[in-house]
C-alpha cells in the first residue's frame, strides 16, 4: 500500500488600505498600472515603509494558528532577478517570521485532524505578468500588496484533508477579518508538494512540486492526478522524478521542468527596516482583536447550546452569521427559538435579496424583541415570522409592528372560550361531521374561523385544545 | 559663505538670479578642465514665498539623488538617460527653502569608488593641481564649492565619499549621524552606511544647511526624530565639550616611510599642539590593531554585499537601455553586461560570492560582527572623550600618475579609517587644516551618534585654529 505525503505552501493577500513598502492603494482592479507609486516601481532612490495594519494582520493570523510569534519584527531580502520583481529582491521574512510551529485543527469525515503549521511570514506580492505570442505585458498594480505565506509540515495525506485544510484556513482568514481570500482573484494561492510512499517506508518519496494552484478544485484534482500517477510509477518499476508540474484544465499534471540545482536567494536582514520590538502589551491587545473561530464556535453550539451538528454547522460557517446569532443570545433570547429564527427567516430573506447580514434591517437586537414575544406566547411562531418578513418589506421595527397592530396573542381561555362556542353555534354541519361520524379534520377548519374571528389573535395552541374539548362536550352531552 | 550671500540678497546688492547667472556661468568656464557636472542647468527656478537663510543661494547636488524631471545618472551608462519621476527628500527641503539648484556634480560610477576617476563621464579633477584627482565618491560636489561655483553642494558618504573628497579639496565635508538626514531618493549603494551630507567652505554654513535638510522622513524609517535644536545657533553658545582623542596605531610617526605622510602627521601633531593651547584637551590613546586592520575588508564586504541587492533594480527592464536577447535573462543579462564598468562589476560579483549561502557565515556575517566590535570599542572611547581627531588622509590628493602606486597596510588604515563613522552612523566632519606639498589637507573629527551639535561646536572652535575658514582656490595659504 501507497501513502502520499502533502505538505502546502499557502499565499493570502492581506486586505489592508495600502500596499506592504508603499502608501499606493491596495485595491483590486482590472486597469493595469493605475495602483502604482516610485516604491512599486522599484525606482533608484526608494526605500520601503512597512504597514503596521499587514503586520498587525500578520501576527494575529499566526496567534490564532497557535504559532509561536517573534520578539520583533525583522524583514529579510530574498535576492533574484525576474521581471515581476522591481527591485531585485522580495522583502520576505527568514530571520525570524510572524510565527512558527503552530497548527490548525480541521474535521475530515467526522474525525478531528491536526495539520502543523511549520512557518508563516509577511511578504510583498510581485508584480503581474501577460505572456503573449513574443512579448510580455507587466502589470505593477500587485507589486508591493502584503503577503502572508503559510508553510504546513508535510503531514497532509488525501485530497480530502488538503482541501479541507485550504477551507478551513481561508475561513480563518475570513473570521479574523485579514483576507478575503478570494481565490479567482488570485488573492489566495497554493503550491503543492506531493510524494507518496510505502506504508513500511521511513523515508519520504521524491517530491513533486505544483505552482500557484488558485481554485481549490484544481488542488483536488492535482492531488488525485498526481497520487495515481506516482503510485501508478512506483507498482510498475518506475520513479519518481524530482520537478515541477502544472496541472492542466483537463484535471492532469504536466511536467514543467526537472528540479535543476536549488537557487541561491542569498538572504540577508533588510538594512532599510530596523527591528521593531513587540511588547507583552502589543500582544495581549493583538489577542483581544482574535475572535473565536470556526471550529470553537461550532463545539461551542453543540456543547454549550445542544445544537444539531447540522445547526451548529450553518450557524458557525459564516462570521458574520455567527456573530448575528450570538448576538441575539447574549440578549438572553432562548436559544431554541433564536435557532428556529435565524436559521430559516433571517438566512432565507438574506439569501433572497443577496445581501449580507450586515445590511439586513432587522437587527439582532430587534429580533431578540420578536423572539422574547414568542416565548412569552404573547404571539405565534408563525406569526413572529410574519411580523418579520413585514418589517423588512416596510423597513419598520417588528416590535413595533406588534404594537400597533395590537398584535397581541389572546391567551386568555374563557375568552377563547367563548369565541370557539360562538363558532361552533355557527358551523353546525362540521359539528355534526364530528359528532356523527368522529370527523377529527373539523379541527382544522374550526381553528381557520377562530382565527379569522380574532384576526389570527388567537393563542392557535390553546385553541385547538378548547375546540377539541368543546366539541367532545357537544358529543358527550347528546348521548346522554 | 551663505551669511555673506544672504547679507546682500536681502540689502539688493544682488539677485538670486544673478547669483544663478554668475555660478552657471563659471560652471560651464570650469567644465571642461575638471569636469565636475554631469548636468549644468539653464533655468533659473526658485520657489515663490519661501523664506529661509537659504532663500535664493545657489548649491549643487550629487547626481545620485532623485530630483524629478533633471536627469539623474548617478554617472553610470545604465542610468545615462534615467529622469525620475519623484524628488528626494533632501531636494525637497533645500526646494522648499528656496535654495535654487545650478548643477548636478559627477561622481564615481554608482557612488563605488574613492577617486573621482570612474564616472562614465570622464575623470574629475582637482582643482588646486589639475594633474591630481579630488577623490570620490562626491568628487564633483568638492570641485563646486573648493571653486567658490556655489556656497554648498549635497553629496553622500558611504565610507568617506564626502569627508576624502573635502580633505583633497580644501573644504569642509560633514556627514551628520546615520538617519539624521533622509536617505529617501538617494540611489542606494550600501544602505547600513549610506549618509546624505554636506560640503561647505565653513562649519557655519555646514551647520546652517544641515539645520535645513535635516529632520524625521516618514519615508525612511531608519530616520531619527526631530529634535527641538538649531545647530546655526549652538555654534554661538560657549563649548563645554573640549575632550578629543587621537588613535596612537594610526597616528604614530614612526611607522611610515613616505615622506609625504611623515611631513602630513608632523603637521597633524603641530597642530594638536595648538588645539591644547587653545583649551582643548587631546590624548593618545590606543585602538587594537587587529580591528584597525578590519576596517577595509570589512567595509568592501558589507558595502559590496548590500551594492549587489542594492543594484539589481537595475536591469533595463522597468527603466534604463534596453538589453539584447532571446530571453528575459538574456535580455537582462545584456543591459547590465553594458551598463556598468568592469570596476562595478567586480563589486557586484564580488558581493556575491560574499553573499552565497556557503559564504555567509565567515564573510558577510563575520563583517557585521567586527563591525559591531568595531563600533563597541569606539563608543568606549566616547565615554571618555566627546570627539576623535584624526587625519583625513595621508597627504593631499594622490596625482593621477601615483595613484596606482602600491600602498603599505599601514597607510590602508590611513587612508580609510573614516570608515568608521559610517559603521557607527557617528556624525564626522573633515575641515582643511594644513597644507602639504602645496595641496590641502583636512583634519577629521567623529562624535556621538545623535550629537552633532556638539560635534559642529567642536569642528567650528577647531576651525579657528586653522585659520583656514572660508579656504577657496587660489586662495593664498601658508
Amino acid at each position: 500500500m501507497y501513502k502520499a505525503v502533502i505538505g502546502l505552501e499557502v499565499h493570502c493577500e492581506l486586505d489592508t488600505k495600502s500596499k506592504n513598502f508603499s502608501s499606493s492603494p491596495n485595491l483590486f482592479t482590472e486597469t493595469p498600472n493605475i495602483h502604482v507609486s516610485a516604491v512599486d516601481l522599484g525606482l533608484p532612490g526608494i526605500l520601503p515603509y512597512p504597514n503596521k495594519e499587514a503586520v498587525r494582520k500578520a501576527l494575529k493570523t499566526a496567534m490564532a494558528l497557535h504559532c509561536e510569534n517573534p520578539d520583533e519584527v525583522i524583514f529579510d531580502r530574498k535576492n533574484y532577478f525576474y521581471p515581476d520583481l522591481p527591485k531585485g529582491y522580495q522583502i520576505t521574512q527568514v530571520t525570524k517570521p510572524m510565527g512558527r510551529n503552530g497548527y490548525l485543527d480541521i474535521m475530515v469525515g467526522g474525525e478531528k485532524k491536526r495539520v502543523l503549521i511549520h512557518q508563516l511570514h509577511l511578504e510583498e506580492d510581485t508584480a503581474s505578468l501577460d505572456h503573449f505570442s513574443n512579448y510580455s505585458l507587466i502589470d505593477y498594480n500587485r507589486s508591493g500588496i502584503p503577503l502572508i505565506e503559510i508553510v504546513t509540515e508535510p503531514c497532509i495525506s488525501s485530497a480530502d484533508e488538503a482541501v479541507t485544510f485550504l477551507e478551513d484556513l481561508r475561513d480563518v482568514f475570513l473570521f479574523l477579518g485579514v483576507s478575503e481570500a478570494r481565490s479567482n482573484y488570485g488573492q489566495m494561492r497554493c503550491d503543492v508538494n506531493i510524494s507518496v510512499m510505502k506504508d513500511t517506508d521511513s523515508e519520504f518519496g521524491t517530491k513533486v512540486e505544483m505552482k500557484n494552484i488558485n481554485a481549490f478544485t484544481s488542488v483536488r484534482a492535482a492531488i488525485e492526478y498526481e497520487i495515481k500517477r506516482q503510485t501508478g510509477l512506483l507498482e510498475s518499476g518506475g520513479k519518481v522524478i524530482q520537478e515541477t508540474r502544472r496541472i492542466a484544465e483537463d484535471g492532469k499534471t504536466y511536467s514543467m521542468r526537472e528540479k535543476v540545482d536549488a537557487i541561491d536567494y542569498k538572504y540577508f536582514i533588510e538594512p532599510n527596516i530596523p527591528p521593531v520590538k513587540l511588547s507583552d502589551e502589543f500582544y495581549e491587545e493583538l489577542k483581544g482583536e482574535i475572535p473565536e473561530l470556526k471550529l470553537e464556535r461550532y463545539e461551542k453550539y453543540i456543547e454549550k447550546y445542544q445544537l444539531s451538528e447540522y445547526d451548529a454547522g450553518v450557524l458557525s460557517a459564516k462570521r458574520d452569521i455567527s456573530d448575528y446569532f450570538e448576538e441575539v443570545l447574549s440578549y438572553g433570547s432562548d436559544v431554541e427559538l433564536t435557532v428556529n429564527f435565524v436559521t430559516s427567516a433571517i438566512l432565507s430573506t438574506i439569501k433572497k435579496l443577496e445581501i449580507e447580514i450586515k445590511d439586513l434591517f432587522i437587527t439582532p437586537k430587534m429580533l431578540s424583541g420578536v423572539i422574547d414575544k414568542v416565548k412569552n406566547k404573547e404571539i405565534s411562531l408563525d406569526h413572529g415570522k410574519k411580523i418579520l418578513y413585514q418589517a423588512i418589506e416596510k423597513l419598520v421595527d417588528p416590535n413595533e409592528i406588534i404594537k400597533k397592530q395590537n398584535l397581541h396573542q389572546i391567551n386568555d381561555e374563557d375568552e377563547l372560550r367563548k369565541i370557539i362556542e360562538k363558532v361552533l353555534d355557527e358551523n353546525d354541519i362540521q359539528v355534526r361531521q364530528y359528532i356523527d361520524e368522529g370527523n377529527t379534520y373539523v379541527y382544522n377548519f374550526f381553528i381557520g374561523k377562530v382565527m379569522q374571528k380574532t384576526n389570527r389573535q388567537a393563542n392557535p395552541n390553546m385553541s385547538l385544545d378548547i375546540i377539541k374539548e368543546e366539541l367532545e362536550r357537544r358529543k358527550n352531552n347528546e348521548s346522554k | 559663505m551663505i551669511d555673506e550671500l544672504r547679507k546682500q540678497l536681502d540689502e539688493g546688492s544682488v539677485t538670486s538670479e544673478e547669483l544663478f547667472e554668475e555660478a552657471v556661468k563659471s560652471a560651464k568656464e570650469v567644465q571642461d578642465t575638471y569636469n565636475p557636472f554631469v548636468t549644468i542647468l539653464d533655468k533659473y527656478k526658485i520657489r515663490r514665498r519661501a523664506n529661509s537663510i537659504l532663500t535664493g543661494i545657489p548649491y549643487t547636488l550629487k547626481d545620485n539623488i532623485s530630483t524629478s524631471n533633471i536627469l539623474t545618472t548617478a554617472s553610470s551608462n545604465i542610468l545615462k538617460d534615467y529622469v525620475p519621476v519623484y524628488d528626494a527628500t533632501v531636494y525637497q527641503k533645500l526646494k522648499k527653502a528656496g535654495a535654487v539648484l545650478v548643477g548636478k556634480t559627477t561622481l564615481d560610477e554608482l557612488a563605488m569608488g574613492g577617486t573621482g576617476t570612474t564616472a562614465a563621464t570622464g575623470v574629475v579633477r582637482n582643482p588646486w593641481n589639475s594633474n591630481c584627482l579630488i577623490g570620490g565618491s562626491s568628487a564633483g560636489s568638492a570641485v563646486s564649492v573648493a571653486l567658490g561655483i556655489v556656497p554648498f553642494s549635497i553629496g553622500s558618504d558611504t565610507g568617506d565619499s564626502i569627508r576624502k573628497p573635502a580633505s583633497f579639496g580644501g573644504v569642509v565635508g560633514f556627514k551628520p549621524t546615520y538617519g539624521r538626514i533622509s536617505r529617501y531618493g538617494l540611489f542606494a549603494f550600501a544602505s547600513s552606511l549610506d549618509h546624505v551630507g554636506v560640503f561647505t567652505r565653513s562649519v557655519r554654513d555646514a551647520a546652517i544647511v544641515t539645520d535645513i535638510i535635516k529632520g524625521y522622513d516618514a519615508k525612511d524609517m531608519t530616520s531619527l526624530k526631530d529634535e527641538d535644536k538649531s545647530y546655526t545657533d549652538e555654534l554661538e553658545k560657549p563649548l563645554t565639550h573640549k575632550k578629543l582623542c587621537y588613535i596612537k596605531e594610526i597616528c604614530d610617526i614612526n611607522q611610515y616611510n613616505d615622506p609625504k605622510v611623515i611631513e602630513t602627521l608632523r603637521k597633524f601633531h603641530d597642530f594638536i599642539d595648538k588645539c591644547r593651547n587653545q583649551g582643548f584637551t587631546v590624548d593618545e590613546v590606543s585602538f587594537d590593531k587587529v580591528l584597525l586592520d578590519a576596517i577595509y575588508p570589512t567595509y568592501m564586504i558589507i558595502s559590496c554585499a548590500e551594492a549587489t541587492s542594492n543594484n539589481a533594480n537595475l536591469t533595463g527592464i522597468q527603466f534604463g537601455p534596453r538589453g539584447d536577447g532571446n530571453s528575459i535573462d538574456e535580455v537582462m543579462f545584456s543591459a547590465r553586461t553594458k551598463g556598468f564598468s568592469e570596476l562595478i562589476k567586480r563589486r557586484f560579483v564580488l558581493g556575491s560570492y560574499i553573499l552565497q549561502k556557503e559564504n555567509q557565515e565567515k564573510l558577510f556575517l563575520n563583517a557585521c560582527r567586527c563591525r559591531r566590535l568595531i563600533v563597541d570599542r569606539v563608543n568606549e572611547l566616547f565615554k571618555d572623550y566627546d570627539g576623535i581627531i584624526l587625519p583625513a588622509s595621508g597627504g593631499g590628493a594622490p596625482s593621477f600618475d601615483s595613484s596606482s602606486e602600491q600602498v603599505t597596510d599601514q597607510q590602508l588604515i590611513l587612508e580609510n579609517h573614516m570608515a568608521i563613522g559610517n559603521f557607527g552612523g557617528f556624525p564626522s566632519i573633515t575641515i582643511p587644516f594644513t597644507f602639504v606639498k602645496d595641496m590641502p589637507v583636512g583634519i577629521n573629527i567623529t562624535g556621538r551618534v545623535m550629537e552633532d551639535d556638539i560635534l559642529l561646536h567642536i569642528a567650528n572652535e577647531v576651525e579657528k585654529i586653522t585659520g583656514l575658514r572660508g579656504l577657496k582656490v587660489g586662495d593664498r595659504h601658508v
